[in-house]
């Protein structure tokens, strides 16, 4: 299990907060109903979206295959360049 | 209160109105537009009705207003639309309204009547105008020409009487009395007339003609004709009649034309005088008619809307039942229960106007009749509202798909559409509309396909909201990918190992990857790699299915709070749980599977847990279904992803397999019960009655009696009926369960395409615009970019968009709906000026 326990938790309370804590404060009114049901959907939408991209890669069983000049790329650009 | 989840309640009401104040309460009901009215005399035909007269006056109106109108139009006077409706006049107003009209369209009749005859006046002036003027030309070419040569040539005179002798010298003494008609005719009849007049007269007639290069105006139709002049000689009053008849024939205008040129000279100098006087009252005369014109352009859109409001007044009030005595008029109608207050209020607002004593009585009545389902929408709602009505409007008072549909449509998109760019441009463009919707709401396009757009504004905002999430998670931002976060993947590599090879595939298990995923979507180095597809098509297709199971699941939820309001605890029992165990047991679990092995098999793990052991999803499922066994792949390997799995799958199958006959079976056996239990009542209950000899009670207890046998064969095929709709419904939701959660596959599908139709065009088009460099390599990707761009919107953003608007449609209709959805309904169609009027101005313009 290679998960990040900081990365996950803010997510979880972010949409959390959107969908379960937003839906009380929603203002009286004829269309509360409608209101508090799109927060909570979308909320639930957008966190599951996020968490199964997040599961899908926490235990890649292979890594990416990357050509010779995107990785001197990669090493030049992101770190770790390579001395010829 | 009107929230959307439900249509609203309606009631069945009857109505009696006194009948002054009808009018009044109708025309109140009419502004508030709550209130639908039903035929209570359909069998009446139209023309016999109580207000036929005056709903025939109307329609006379209208038609003066449409004359009015029409003639406004024709000199493009602008009509003054000042947008606010006026209060339906009262029935005696109708009479100077009509006057009103009929003065305005007399006067204009007589205007038009007049300046047609002055023009007609005027074209005969300007056709003898240009006669004068071309004859003149010919004449002045003969006597250059033509009197000359016949002077010059008395050689040929000579021949023609040794040819002809007697006879010839005759007829070449008469040619000096040449005779002449001269006219106008239509330009494209002249060939056609030329061969006439040759044929006819075999050659005998000589004609000339000259255009008249102005167009001339048609004073009947207003068109700009073109014209010719013509001239024809010949002798001899035979061929005269003959000339004259075949001019007739051809609807040529013949005019006087003096043969002396000094007569000729003062006529045209008639002429002339009377043109300009005929232009003078001509300009006065269209003057008159600007005026009224412009006088009536002030109040047309007014009078329409007063008009149109009569008359949906009577039409409405043909509707009623006329009390016996005479003296009130009955209406039934739909009404909203919450809204019954309001109507009430407008009723006393129309009573008061009227001046009537009486207050009209609205009663609420018991129906058996389905109500028509109304939903109180919003202009944010009602787009979505639309989506849902296309398929089919809901049945009385059932779940209303519509709220859900506002965040599932599109995050459904979305899924398909995920890219932040195409997002972007989407989400602007519906942002826009919905920033803008005033302006562009006023301004009332008749473009179909900005209409639509217009109308959708706040789904295309979602959609485009929805798709820069979306995109931001595949990390594809016009096909490339964002590294906000900096990649969790590292090259570790040394030069000799990179040089010597074309390409190299980091290791997971190692200090390559730093064992925790990137936080916010696909890491950045998938976008980069040759195998990205591989790694993509395995995540899009489970999260395909996950949020598909998920989906029906909810759909099914629905269902059941459905059969909760209806208080229909049977189909509970009988449909919601088998159909919750079939989901949740065999799809359900694939789904959890999903999560397991996310979860469970890393490359870090000994081998046991490694990629090479970790079991199909797929094709555990498959197997599952079979009643197989899983099959590891080597020694070492479990094929089981936890203990027992084997024992649980089985379980899971029966009993999901134990559903079909549960929802095939359960419900008529049960309804059978019911009905057999009710008869037995009942049967009891006679034999009871038929000991007692006495009267009353068993009489009529025999008469339920008789009533009851008639019932039995109807009730027979009642369950032949309810047995054939179980086995449809049971069918439908089996395989449907398992065609839906395989339907879902669309959202891997679309989105697969979408991402790579983007990157090619990205490699195939602007990919070139980057590669030169210098100054000319600015412009090249100026160009490059203007290509890209076009193709992005046109093809991306439009097209690819639309696709996924259509199946996201086909998710929802097919497979969330039609887990409870039953549609069965119609709509409420209030009494409502506005809708009339909106409807009434559509029609017209188009």
């Amino acid at each position: 299990m290679g998960a990040s326990v900081v990365a996950v938790l803010v997510f979880t309370i972010l949409w959390g907060v959107v969908g379960i804590v937003l839906p009380f404060f929603v203002p009286k009114g004829p269309n509360r109903g409608i209101l508090q049901l799109i927060l909570i959907l979308t909320a639930f939408t957008c966190w599951s979206f996020w968490l199964c991209c997040y599961m899908a890669q926490m235990n890649p069983f292979f890594g990416p295959k990357l050509e010779r000049k995107t990785i001197l790329m990669m090493a030049r650009e992101w770190g770790n360049p390579i001395a010829p | 209160m009107g929230s959307l989840f439900r249509s609203e309640e309606m009631t069945l009401c009857q109505l009696f109105l006194q009948s002054e104040a009808a009018y009044a309460c109708v025309s109140e009901l009419g502004e508030l537009g709550l209130v639908q009215f039903r035929d209570l005399n359909p069998d009446v035909n139209a023309f016999q009705r109580k207000f036929v007269n005056e709903v025939r006056r109307c329609d006379e109106m209208e038609r003066k207003l449409r004359y009015l109108e029409k003639e406004i139009k024709k000199d493009g006077i602008p009509m003054l639309d000042t947008g606010e409706s006026p209060e339906a006049p009262q029935p005696r107003e109708m009479i100077d309204l009509e006057a009103t009209f009929e003065k305005l369209e007399n006067e204009l009749r007589e205007v038009n009547q007049n300046a047609e005859a002055l023009k007609r006046n005027f074209l005969e002036l300007t056709e003898l105008k240009h006669i004068l003027r071309k004859t003149q030309i010919f004449f002045d070419e003969a006597e250059h020409g033509g009197v000359v040569s016949q002077m010059a040539d008395p050689n040929r005179e000579e021949e023609q009487v040794t040819l002809l002798g007697e006879e010839g010298l005759r007829a070449g003494g008469q040619a000096l009395k040449l005779g002449f008609v001269a006219g106008v005719i239509l330009r494209e009849r002249i060939p056609a007339f030329e061969r006439m007049l040759w044929r006819a007269c075999r050659g005998n007639v000589f004609l000339r003609q000259a255009e008249i290069e102005t167009p001339l105006e048609d004073p009947s139709t207003g068109d700009q004709v073109f014209k010719s002049v013509f001239i024809i000689f010949f002798q001899g009053d035979q061929l005269k009649t003959r000339v004259k008849k075949i001019c007739e024939g051809f609807r040529a205008t013949l005019y006087p034309c003096p043969e002396a040129p000094a007569d000729r000279r003062e006529m045209a100098m008639g002429v002339m005088t009377r043109i300009e006087d005929l232009n003078t009252v001509l300009g006065q005369t269209q003057d008159h008619r600007h005026r009224v014109l412009v006088a009536a352009a002030k109040n047309i859109k007014n009078w329409f809307v007063k008009v149109r409001k009569i008359k949906a007044i009577y039409h409405t009030l043909n509707l009623f039942n006329l009390d016996v005595t005479q003296k009130c008029l009955i209406a039934e109608c739909w009404v909203p229960v919450l809204d019954i207050e309001t109507i009430q209020l407008a009723l006393r607002r129309g009573t008061e106007r009227s001046g009537s004593s009486v207050p009209p009585i609205l009663n609420r009545m018991e129906t058996f009749e389905d109500p028509p389902t109304y939903n109180r929408t919003n202009k944010f709602t009602k787009g979505f509202q639309a989506l849902i009505d296309a398929y089919g409007v809901a049945s009385y008072r059932e779940m209303n798909p519509a709220p859900y549909t506002i965040i599932t449509f599109p995050f459904l998109f979305a899924v398909m559409f995920g890219d932040t760019g195409h997002g972007m441009i989407m989400a602007l463009f519906g942002g826009w509309m919905v920033l803008k919707e005033k302006p562009l709401a006023a301004k009332k396009s008749d473009n179909e396909i900005w209409n639509i757009f217009f109308g959708g504004r706040y789904i295309v905002f979602l959609m485009g909201l929805f798709s820069m999430y979306t995109g931001f998670i595949y990390n594809d931002f016009f096909s490339k990918s964002l590294n906000i976060f900096g990649t969790y993947w590292k090259v570790n590599y040394n030069w000799t190992t990179v040089s010597s090879l074309p390409s190299l595939q980091l290791d997971p298990n190692g200090t390559d990857y730093l064992q925790r995923p990137y936080p916010i979507g696909m890491d950045p180095v998938w976008q980069l790699s040759e195998n990205k597809i591989v790694f993509l098509n395995s995540y899009k297709m489970k999260i395909s299915i996950i949020f598909g199971v998920i989906h029906m699941i909810f759909g099914v939820v629905v269902g059941l709070w459905n059969h909760m309001y209806f208080k229909k605890r049977i189909n509970v029992i009988c449909d919601f749980i088998p159909q919750m165990i079939f989901l949740l047991f065999l799809f359900f679990y694939m789904v959890l599977l999903m999560f397991i092995k996310w979860i469970k098999y890393a490359p870090t793990n000994e081998e046991i847990n490694g990629p090479y052991c970790a079991p199909s999803v797929l094709i555990t499922f498959i197997n599952m279904v079979l009643f197989k066994a899983n099959v590891a792949p080597s020694e070492v390997c479990d094929p089981w992803m936890f203990s027992g799995q084997l024992g649980v799958q089985r379980a899971l199958l029966i009993l999901a397999v134990l559903c079909i006959p549960w929802m095939l079976f359960a419900k008529p056996f049960l309804l059978m019960r019911n009905m057999k239990s009710k008869m037995h009542q009942q049967l009891n209950n006679h034999g009871t009655e038929n000991g007692d000899v006495e009267g009353g009670a068993g009489a009529v207890q025999q008469n339920a009696g008789t009533v009851q046998g008639g019932h039995k064969e109807e009730e027979q095929h009642d369950i032949g009926e309810i047995f054939v709709h179980q086995s449809i419904h049971t069918i439908e939701y089996v395989l449907g369960s398992v065609s839906h959660t395989a339907s879902y596959l669309r959202l891997w599908a679309l989105s697969l395409a979408h991402a790579q139709l983007s990157e090619v065009l990205w490699n195939m088009v602007m990919r070139n615009g980057l590669r030169y460099e210098n100054w000319y390599g600015g412009v090249i990707l100026w160009v490059v970019f203007a290509l890209w761009a076009v193709l992005t919107v046109g093809i991306l953003v439009l097209m690819e968009g639309l696709s996924a608007f259509l199946h996201t449609l086909r998710l929802h209709w097919v497979e969330f709906q039609s887990k409870f959805y039953m549609g069965a309904g119609y709509t409420f169609q209030p009494f409502s000026f506005e809708i009339i009027l909106d409807s009434a101005q559509a029609t017209v313009e188009d």
